[in-house]
């Protein structure tokens, strides 16, 4: 009888909610009855990865937010206050500053997966396009994140990146003193980045990200075969080789955030600065506007870019070309969809020709990721710019290549 | 194994741009965390020789002695010489003002200085003094040229000069290279000299980061945890998914 009267208690709450909001249909639409191919490989942890990292990076991020102080004057040593005086302080910094890095990497291979399974093509340009303005939207918030600190890279890397801005003609300079808020970077800036760190730029991401996942169920997901599943549907009307998201991939991919956690702890305990590539040493010497440092570089995941921007000779002695090649390595990412003009969407079944091209635009990635950090010389700056060319040529050619290149046949079912 | 990963991690990382100090090699530190009582006798060094001078604004005297096992009463009597609370930051009373005007430069906060430096900067620099005539203060220093801060362990080390020589290579091309010679022995003998440096800069490394013991100790604790819960996760998946084939 107990157990009756659970169930009545149970289905009437339910029942009651239901009526007046769609819990049921949205948990059914989202995960009990999501219908995911079943042949997901290594490749498709890294959504989930992404979305587990987020919530982290808030979490810890609202707890740093209870010690830190957004002001030039004390934002450094709050910063290590919260190292040493707050309880399990250094634990929350130290997952939040691992867990931006940890971030990009994710995505980067979150990216790299929708590149070699063709998954920003028809229909699935809207989940590319919103996934691109995911990983802007993250830039940005990376970069006025590592203003906080305020240690001598904070405040110079913020100073270089800004001054970018002021490469543009006629209104550069007046863009980047609106950005700072005073003529170099100072408080101000501090404040406004904090303003921007911890409310704006998490609301849009957040909003992102719903829109990414709402257009994503709206479609299906793709697969490494890139078949259309919901072309197979079996009697009961669900995709033949599909199977619910909830509990299939549910308990798979606890499977895979354990591993990424171990991963995660054996770089947060045992090497949080990463050999100064997660923390730079630098940043451990509070910022101060009259020392350059010799050396200045932008962390990792911001490198190649950076490395992008260095190779494009100034015109003039304007480095607006170096500016306009860097935010155009950027906006090229989201034209993907209508630039691959290949019948088929999985690496799986392409031809030679676009796998070579894929090899080389990552091995120019990585180059020019390297190549950002180092100081420059004739030789590297060669190399940077023909890794830049490759970069470019990657995409404007691409129409191109993908309609040359001799493709598989692709099977009706996935592959497993 | 995970010492093993981070030196193989720490290798593939470029040379620290800034540490090298125009090329000047680097000597190994070699500190000991775990030496509690090098950590102590650093800690000694510290207050007496660099704290008249150098803050660590960011340090509390109670936690050196909680974290290296000093009690109150000796941390009072031993580190604290101006008085104040326990609780106290390791603050200086010497003014900013005071300060630039006898060294040209404010000295810089010592907390996590061995963050930004590594130890084996700050080891080598507190070796490399030497006399210098051509300077205000009379002295220079290899790794850190023509740096503001005088020799003030040279009671302890003695004095050292520059012996520049000459060197041609199979091209003809002539290098100057410098080397530091002791001349006016100090209290210490050279190796004692280098164990007291090995102290201080065990001490500042510390300091750099007091809860390094903990963040390692609760690190292996939680990645075993997680490696228990993997297997558990692992055999939960494998049985959901016995029906998909």
């Amino acid at each position: 009888m107990a157990g009756n009267s659970a169930d009545k208690w149970q289905g009437g709450l339910l029942g009651w909610i239901d009526a007046r909001f769609p819990l049921s249909a949205m948990w059914n639409d989202h995960l009990a009855k999501y219908y995911a191919p079943k042949n997901f490989n290594f490749w498709y942890f890294f959504g989930s990865l992404a979305l587990l990292v987020l919530v982290m990076q808030i979490i810890t991020g609202i707890w740093l937010t209870m010690n830190y102080k957004p002001d030039a004057k004390l934002a450094f040593n709050s910063v290590e206050y919260i190292m040493r005086d707050v309880n399990w302080g250094w634990l929350i910094r130290y997952m939040h500053s691992t867990g931006a890095s940890a971030f990009f990497v994710v995505v980067y291979l979150h990216m790299f997966r929708g590149l070699i399974y063709g998954s920003y093509q028809k229909p699935r340009e809207l989940i590319w396009i919103f996934g691109c303005f995911i990983y802007l939207a993250l830039m940005a918030e990376a970069f006025m994140g590592y203003l906080l600190p305020w240690g001598q890279m904070s405040y110079w890397g913020a100073q270089v990146i800004i001054n970018l801005f002021g490469a543009i003609p006629f209104v550069g300079e007046g863009i980047a003193e609106w950005i700072r808020g005073d003529y170099v970077v100072a408080d101000a800036t501090l404040n406004r980045f904090f303003a921007f760190h911890v409310i704006a730029v998490p609301i849009v991401l957040l909003a992102l990200v719903v829109l990414h996942i709402l257009a994503l169920h709206e479609v299906g997901s793709n697969n490494p075969d890139g078949v259309e599943i919901k072309k197979n549907k079996g009697p009961d009307g669900n995709p033949v080789d599909g199977i619910p998201f909830h509990p299939y991939y549910t308990v798979k991919d606890i499977v895979g955030v354990i591993v990424f956690l171990i991963f995660f702890s054996i770089v947060m305990f045992f090497m949080p600065e990463m050999g100064g590539y997660f923390l730079e040493h630098n940043n451990f010497i509070p910022a101060d506007p009259l020392k350059t440092p010799e050396h200045i570089a932008p962390l990792w995941y911001f490198t190649p870019f950076y490395a992008i921007l260095r190779a494009v000779p100034s015109i003039g002695g304007s480095s607006f070309p170096g500016v306009a090649a860097m935010f155009m390595a950027i906006i090229v990412l989201f034209l993907l969809p209508w630039l691959d003009r290949s019948p088929v969407k999985s690496i799986r079944y392409r031809g030679r020709i676009y796998k070579i091209w894929l090899a080389l635009f990552v091995i120019s990635f990585a180059i020019l990721g390297w190549l950002g950090m180092e100081q420059p010389s004739f030789w590297k700056t060669l190399t940077a710019q023909v890794c830049t060319a490759i970069y470019f040529a990657f995409f404007i050619l691409m129409p191109i290549y993908t309609k040359m290149d001799k493709t598989k046949p692709v099977p009706d079912r996935v592959t497993s | 194994m995970n010492k093993h990963l981070i030196k193989t991690l720490l290798l593939l990382a470029p040379a620290w741009a800034f540490a090298a100090g125009g090329g000047v090699h680097l000597e190994k530190a070699n500190i000991d965390p775990d030496n509690v009582q090098s950590l102590q006798r650093g800690a000694k060094m510290f207050v007496n020789y660099c704290l008249s001078c150098h803050s660590a604004e960011l340090m509390r005297y109670e936690r050196v002695g909680k974290d290296l096992g000093i009690e109150d009463k000796l941390v009072q009597e031993h580190l604290m010489f101006t008085g104040g609370k326990l609780g106290d930051l390791m603050t200086v009373a010497t003014a900013d003002a005071d300060s630039k005007e006898w060294f040209g430069t404010v000295p810089p906060d010592l907390t996590v200085i061995a963050r930004s430096r590594g130890a084996d900067w700050l080891y080598t620099y507190m070796k490399s003094f030497y006399r210098d005539d051509s300077k205000i203060i009379g002295v220079n220093n290899l790794v850190f040229p023509d740096v503001g801060m005088p020799h003030v362990l040279w009671e302890l080390q003695g004095w050292q000069d520059a012996v520049i020589t000459t060197v041609k290579d199979s091209h003809g091309k002539e290098s100057k290279s410098v080397a530091l010679e002791l001349t006016e022995p100090g209290i210490m003998s050279p190796k004692e000299y280098d164990r007291a440096v090995r102290d201080l800069v065990n001490f500042l490394d510390y300091m750099g980061e007091p809860y390094k013991h903990e963040r390692k100790s609760l690190g292996v604790k939680v990645i075993m945890f997680l490696l228990v819960f993997l297997i558990v996760a692992y055999m939960m998946k494998r049985e959901f998914w016995k029906d998909i084939h």
